[in-house]
């Protein structure tokens, strides 16, 4: 009789031998962190946050720069971070003295914000800069740090508060 | 690469994600289930017609499951890391269980059959042929040459089995692939329960057509004599099939218009203009109308053998064009159109590049030439094979 | 600015306290820092967006994002009258240098800051054959370079269009919530930019955080409610046009 169904107990054991291996090699190369908080490769998560990072954050920053500090607090840019304008800067606070930050464009930098447009709130200052000033570099008459313009109508309305 | 978008699309939507090669992959795997299907109608439903063309119909399926994961591995990122499929399958993502229906698939139903039905020939073969051939059939044999009538009648068994087994098989492996694209609750037009039933019934029609057309080739170029009552049973089962087919497809289309819910429009537009060659022309059209009405006539009208012949082979060829078109307008269709029912973009299909037209072409040509070695190899056809014995009933061959 | 000895000596106090703002952004500190006492989340205010795309630049730079793929990006709207099923966007390369000036103020017109919204149900996550994405115990899903297949499935899945195929790695990258970042206290990049506090970072297991006020006192929503993603990006003043 069993010679009858040898073929298939040979095959069946060919098979079985395949199932074998194969839990074995998967043993052997699974990642070993893999499972330890879910269906993924737990050394992931320390991997991805170990990334460096770009922005080092305005606190960096206003810790050396303080006179910075002090005169953007007399105007609206207060609320604005130093690497919004001033791009990525970890580098820099790493290591002030040889990498220090590009110089802007103000043309450019401040249209981005204030280049008009019917989508921005209505209360946000917004110019058609062609019309506002010509295409002449901002600043030329504002200081970023502090761009309010003390003119003679703003003078008398702080007066009169 | 410029892609040209109409309207609004999230900016990272604008390149297509999966390429011609996806839209090769549901139609293989479609051809594989179909064939088998066919192929289970003699075994399991004892339709004796379709006898010539049961080995065939198996083969033609291994063929084109061998080919089967060369489209994916070709459109991975890191096919070098798709056994990870294997050793952490996710259990939720039916890609991943997609892995275990193929290989189930692949090993326990469909090798299973063919190495059973053959078995005989094999041992036959590696007692009577030399050198490399002698080597390969002898590794078929698996080290066994008991090829009595009980061991024969035991294969039998196991063959009717496994066979029974295989229909629902082939049904999960297509419908899995169905599954794949109408889960994803994110595309209005691959989200559907009816996505896997469309898809394994578009599989049943495209496999029978391929098997009938292999048939009429491989007669043809055998230069013998075309069984005529085979065809005919084959083209009544591709009719039925294809009536069936049709119906789901129209019901989809018309309960999306009656509904006509958010994405509608959108969806609309596209195919009024993206998708209308390929959609209205191509697949409905030319690939299912004209198909189904070919095939109808033969069944009202008395026609000569001879044009019956000429109307199948055009309706096969129809019908496989159409269903080619239908993956390629679920794939290709739904990315087409932005999420944001917004704006459109267009696919640029390369040429010979990785995931381009000429190897998708060349992945096409491949399940044939695999075919022809393995009618070498294994041939479906008794007077092939001046040492086969008249043939027992269980073993199909004309 | 020359280094004279004077001027050093005035800086070394302030560069005493700067230096302890410095450490902590530096890679080694935050040894502290358990997932499971947070669950990340973000809340961007579309009354205060200015659309100045400062953003989606300070993403870029942050975490490398290649060229005509965006991690964030933001979208103008234009909706006319009572329109709301048919807005007019754009995001010209995705608000990157902002927008071109327009003053047409008819109809309703505003900034959409769009990014992963980290879904607590995610559909990205479910359909990952391999686990190479997943969310972290504190909320923020991840994509793990080393193990992803680029079978783009899961960019298929995200019903926000946040995910892309890197060109050069070949796998699924997103938003991250600059995981990087806010394990060592800081936040994330585009948090840290916005100049009008239109985006903030939000941890809603933590008491002291302002996210539960604010979503105690203003309507909020999610984009695509309807998919139930348990998406963790809530908006103040979406309109209802917003896709």
């Amino acid at each position: 009789m069993f010679k009858d169904i040898e073929h298939l107990v040979r095959l069946a054991s060919v098979m079985a031998i395949a199932l074998v291996v194969f839990v074995l090699v998967r043993a052997a190369v699974i990642p070993r962190s893999f499972g330890q908080y879910g269906h993924y490769r737990g050394d992931a998560i320390a991997e991805i946050a170990a990334r460096p990072i770009a922005f080092a954050g305005h606190q960096a920053c206003e810790g050396c720069h303080t006179e910075v500090v002090d005169q953007k607090k007399l105007g609206k840019h207060i609320v604005v971070p130093c690497e919004a304008c001033h791009g990525a800067l970890a580098k820099h606070t790493d290591d002030p003295a040889s990498i220090t930050p590009p110089k802007l464009d103000t043309a450019i930098l401040c249209a981005r914000c204030h280049e008009a447009n019917s989508a921005k709130p209505k209360a946000f200052p917004q110019v058609v800069t062609a019309d506002h000033s010509g295409g002449v570099a901002c600043d030329t008459c504002h200081q970023p740090h502090k761009p309010g313009i003390e003119t003679s109508e703003k003078l008398a309305a702080e007066d009169k508060k | 690469m410029h892609i040209p978008v109409e309207g609004f699309m999230y900016p990272n939507e604008v390149e297509l994600q999966w390429s011609v090669l996806i839209v090769l992959y549901p139609f293989i795997t479609g051809l594989v289930a179909g064939a088998f299907i066919l192929a289970s109608l003699e075994r399991v439903f004892r339709v004796q017609a379709v006898k010539p063309t049961y080995r065939l119909a198996l083969l033609t399926a291994l063929s084109f499951l061998l080919v089967a994961p060369l489209p994916l591995q070709l459109h991975l990122g890191h096919p070098e890391r798709s056994f990870e499929m294997y050793l952490t399958p996710h259990r939720s993502s039916a890609m991943a269980m997609f892995g275990f229906v193929y290989l189930w698939y692949l090993m326990a139903v469909l090798l299973m059959e063919i190495w059973l039905d053959y078995r005989r020939d094999i041992v036959l073969k590696s007692q009577n042929t030399t050198g490399v051939l002698r080597f390969l059939y002898r590794v078929l044999t698996l080290g066994s040459n008991n090829i009595s009538d009980r061991s024969l009648r035991i294969d039998e068994r196991l063959g009717y089995f496994i066979t029974l087994v295989g229909i629902p098989s082939a049904f999960l492996l297509h419908g899995y692939v169905g599954f794949i694209f109408g889960s994803v609750k994110a595309n209005p037009w691959w989200s559907s329960p009816l996505m896997p039933i469309v898809f394994i019934f578009s599989a049943m029609v495209s496999g029978i057509a391929t098997v009938m057309l292999l048939y009429m080739l491989s007669t043809h170029l055998r230069r013998r004599e075309l069984d005529i009552g085979c065809l005919d049973k084959i083209a009544q089962y591709l009719l039925y099939t294809f009536v069936i087919d049709f119906s789901l497809e129209m019901l989809d289309l018309v309960h999306r218009i009656y509904e006509s819910d958010e994405s509608f429009r959108s969806l609309d537009f596209m195919v009024h203009t993206r998708l209308w060659t390929s959609q209205v022309i191509v697949q409905i059209l030319l690939g299912t109308v004209m198909p189904i009405a070919l095939l109808g006539l033969a069944q009202i009208v008395r026609l000569t053998d001879r044009a019956r012949k000429r109307i199948y082979a055009l309706a096969g060829i129809l019908t496989v064009i159409g269903i080619f078109a239908m993956r390629w307008n679920v794939v290709i269709g739904g990315q087409l159109f932005s999420k944001s029912f917004l704006g459109y973009t267009t696919y640029k299909m390369g040429f010979a590049t990785r995931e381009g037209l000429l190897t998708a072409i060349v992945l096409m040509i491949l399940p044939i030439l695999i075919l022809w070695a393995l009618v070498k190899l294994l041939p479906p056809w008794a007077d092939a094979d001046a040492l086969s014995v008249s043939a027992t009933p269980a073993q199909g061959a004309s | 600015m020359e280094i004279t000895r004077r001027r050093v000596l005035l800086l070394l106090p302030s560069a005493a306290v700067a230096w302890r703002y410095v450490l902590a952004g530096t890679p080694e500190a935050a040894p502290n820092y358990k997932m499971t006492d947070h669950w990340w989340g973000m809340l961007i205010d579309i009354p205060k967006c200015i659309g100045c795309g400062s953003c989606v630049r300070a993403c870029a730079q942050e975490n490398d994002v290649p060229d005509g793929y965006f991690r964030t990006w933001i979208e103008r709207y234009h909706v006319a009258d009572w329109k709301i099923e048919k807005p007019e966007v754009v995001s010209p390369d995705g608000g990157k240098e902002a927008f071109p000036p327009n003053q047409d103020s008819s109809g309703k017109n505003f900034f959409v800051p769009k990014l992963c919204n980290h879904c607590a149900d995610s559909p990205c996550t479910q359909v990952c054959p391999v686990g190479a994405t997943f969310v972290t115990p504190d909320g923020v899903v991840l994509v793990d370079k080393k193990y992803c297949l680029g079978c783009r499935y899961c960019v298929q899945a995200c019903p926000y269009g946040c995910r892309f195929i890197h060109p050069k790695s070949n796998t699924a990258e997103k938003c991250t919530l600059c995981y990087h970042r806010i394990t060592k206290g800081l936040t994330t990049a585009c948090c840290e930019v916005c100049p009008t506090g239109a985006r903030q970072l939000a941890d809603l297991k933590n008491p002291k955080d302002p996210i539960h006020e604010f979503l105690r006192t203003h309507a909020v929503e999610v984009l695509k409610p309807h998919m139930a993603t348990g998406a963790k990006v809530f908006y103040n003043g979406m309109d209802g046009s917003v896709r």
